[in-house]
């Protein structure tokens, strides 16, 4: 009969030897993992990193070879990622449902477009700085603290009840939004938005050397780049191993000495940032702002987005944004194909109804035969390839 | 103080519907636990289906046409949608609701167009004089409808065999399954009833004024009531419709009077405010079941 006592005893024999982060991996076996660290890096296989380095150059040389309203479509969909990520780690990692983030979005639109904003205008509020990070930082820090005043309710309340209200969020915001006239312009009127100038250069005029869409397109992708690594950390780091452990049980997280209450505040407070930060930087693309542009169905889209890509990915948040700045595109294409379509909005059916149906049956569609999105799509076919010719 | 009657009566009017909203979410979140943000899209397909009907059969008998046509249509997103998805998170099944009720809903605007329609209701905007107070006739159709209704459903799960077996599903389904209830059946017949039950507040939605594409915000209203209720009681979604219904009715009397700050059209997103502050008390609303969870 064994006894707990033949078991081997489970205490690290060798604590200090186990090798962390900067342990060599052992040449020639690529999934070998000797360490929590090797296992948990940003880059943990030979594979991403390379394909990470193929998908930078890509991106760098696709300004040079797109149209420039593709460009645009593209700078849209980084902007939009950069808020699905800020979603996916309250509603994915943390497990927070949230239908709010257009309010957080909004948030982040007025501020930045306020600190932008031209000085001396008497209806219209403005600090006159342009300058990119301080507008964009600006937009993010209220948001958040916006994050941080709603997080109580996200402590107190659980699952659907939180949902709702985050969605009454939603249309408190847009009453403000229409009613403060001198911070939104007002209903029908609206006012310019934040100003993407970065060291004396308007990014959105055109230079000598590239067209206003080129440097759009580059700066958001950058700023994507440096959101979705300061997101994939987060998620990798103790912050987000405690918004996983608050998502799948919370009583089991406090039990193990998780802050619930301090997670919930930092999730709230985060998404508030990266919603704040694609609020300010969405608009400045387009340059206008309108106070009716942060319903619910903004907040739909981003859930949309987040369960198209994949819920708690980084990267599944980034495919759904991209798939869903580029749907209208495609939609628009229909009528070609399908002549009973039209292109106008004021005949039926059209174009626009069909992007709102493909919203609508999208995200039902993904949730019932794909619940882990584009990226579980993209985890099927690479385990495919791994182990073909064999079926497992 | 005749303002002051005329307003709670208004209240109560707009309040009956928005309670009769909110308990079909309550008779579809007992049976699957579940919020189904579908509800906006059956209530004003429920609505548009008056519209066309009132014509050729007339408004009394368009109403139970249309509960028949849209419980039916309940039924099905039931048995294509939401049976599927037994056993997986609750919010994920919120969520499909939620696309259900755009995609649903652009269908619908497709039979709406761009005016306003009509459900031709026999009221219109008359008012009837009851102790010296001209009171509009389609309050008092949508309070005695209400009344009605609600008394309808209470005889239905006091009384009839069905209605002790949904009790029973939603209390426990796995012990009401060995007792013989057909738990799927029973959740379908949910969905259908809390269907039926949206088309019918749709059609009150609609009297007076007409559906637009718009209309379907008004279902919303009836979250902050169910909230405020507690998700699981029929008496509390009861209830908070009827405070809902009042609290917006006073808002849009006296606050452009004695609150001009909060702006105008401030009445519309006055129900999420005195969401916000019930939760900020009491989290599980007022007739809610606090949950207990065992570790």
């Amino acid at each position: 009969m064994t006894t707990t006592d033949d078991r081997p005893t489970t205490t690290s024999p060798s604590r200090s030897a186990a090798p962390g982060a900067k342990g060599r991996r052992p040449w020639g076996r690529p999934a070998l993992y000797t360490g929590y660290g090797q296992d948990m890096a940003l880059l943990n296989t030979g594979a991403k990193k390379a394909a990470l380095g193929v998908l930078m150059v890509l991106a760098l040389l696709l300004p040079f070879v797109l149209e420039d309203d593709l460009l645009r479509l593209l700078a849209t969909g980084a902007v939009l990622a950069i808020g699905a990520i800020g979603l996916n780690l309250v509603t994915g990692y943390a497990g927070q449902v949230s239908l709010g983030h257009a309010f957080f979005l909004g948030i982040g639109a007025y501020t930045a477009a306020v600190v932008s904003g031209e000085t001396g205008d008497e209806d219209l509020y403005g600090f006159g700085i342009t300058f990119l990070p301080v507008w964009l930082l600006a937009g993010g820090a209220m948001a958040a603290l916006v994050g941080l005043v709603v997080s109580p309710l996200a402590s107190r309340l659980r699952g659907l009840y939180l949902a709702i209200v985050t969605l009454g969020l939603v249309f408190l915001g847009e009453h403000v939004f229409r009613e403060w006239d001198a911070v939104t312009g007002g209903v029908g009127v609206g006012r310019p938005a934040a100003d993407p100038v970065l060291f004396g250069v308007d990014l959105s005029r055109s230079t000598a050397s590239f067209s206003a869409d080129q440097q759009l397109y580059l700066l958001m992708t950058g700023l994507l780049v440096l959101f979705a690594l300061l997101g994939r950390n987060i998620a990798r780091s103790a912050i987000g191993r405690s918004f996983a452990a608050v998502r799948d049980r919370d009583i089991a997280a406090e039990v193990t000495g998780v802050d619930v209450r301090k997670a919930k505040r930092l999730a709230f407070v985060i998404s508030g940032f990266y919603a704040g930060c694609a609020g300010a930087l969405l608009y400045s693309i387009s340059g206008y702002l309108d106070p009716s542009s942060f319903g619910l169905l903004v907040s739909v889209q981003f859930v949309a987005m987040v369960l198209i890509g994949g819920v708690a990915t980084i990267s599944g948040s980034i495919m759904g944004a991209y798939f869903i700045a580029i749907l209208p595109r495609l939609t628009r294409e229909l009528p070609e194909y399908l002549p009973f379509l039209s292109s106008s909005a004021t005949e039926f059916p059209n174009v626009f109804q069909v992007e709102t149906l493909l919203y609508g049956l999208l995200i039902v569609a993904f949730l019932i035969f794909e619940p882990r999105g584009l990226f579980g799509v993209w985890v099927r076919a690479r385990n495919y390839w791994k182990s073909w010719p064999f079926s497992y | 103080m005749r303002d002051v009657l005329l307003t709670t009566i208004r209240g109560l009017g707009f309040g009956s519907v928005y309670a009769m909203l909110a308990v079909s979410f309550v008779i579809i979140y007992k049976s699957s636990k579940v919020i189904s943000f579908a509800q906006p899209a059956l209530m004003l397909a429920g609505a548009v289906l008056v519209s066309y009907l009132a014509g050729p059969v007339g408004f009394y008998l368009a109403v139970p046409l249309a509960a028949l046509g849209i419980a039916a249509l309940g039924l099905g997103l039931e048995r294509t949608t939401i049976r599927p998805m037994i056993g997986r998170p609750v919010f994920v099944v919120a969520i499909i609701t939620l696309g259900l009720d755009i995609a649903i809903r652009v269908v619908v605007n497709v039979f709406i167009g761009t005016d306003v329609r009509n459900v031709g209701d026999p009221w219109g905007l008359d008012t009837v004089s009851v102790a010296g107070l001209p009171i509009q006739e389609r309050y008092i159709a949508m309070v005695v409808v209400l009344v009605v209704v609600v008394g309808a459903l209470f005889a239905f799960f006091r009384y009839s065999r069905y209605g002790l077996a949904m009790r029973a599903a939603s209390l426990d389904q796995e012990t009401a399954l060995v007792q013989g209830v057909s738990v799927g059946a029973m959740t379908a017949l949910s969905w259908a009833m809390a269907g039926g039950l949206a088309a019918v507040a749709g059609a009150f939605v609609g009297a007076g004024g007409g559906v637009d594409q718009s209309t379907w915000v008004i279902a919303l209203k009836a979250l902050p009531a169910i909230i405020i209720g507690g998700l699981d009681s029929i008496e509390g979604a009861v209830v908070g419709g009827l405070l809902v219904g009042v609290v917006e009715s006073f808002f849009a009397t006296y606050q452009g009077e004695y609150l001009p700050w909060l702006g105008q059209n401030f009445s519309l997103v006055s129900p999420y405010v005195l969401l916000l502050v019930v939760l900020l008390v009491k989290p599980y609303g007022l007739f809610g079941t606090r949950e207990v969870e065992r570790v």
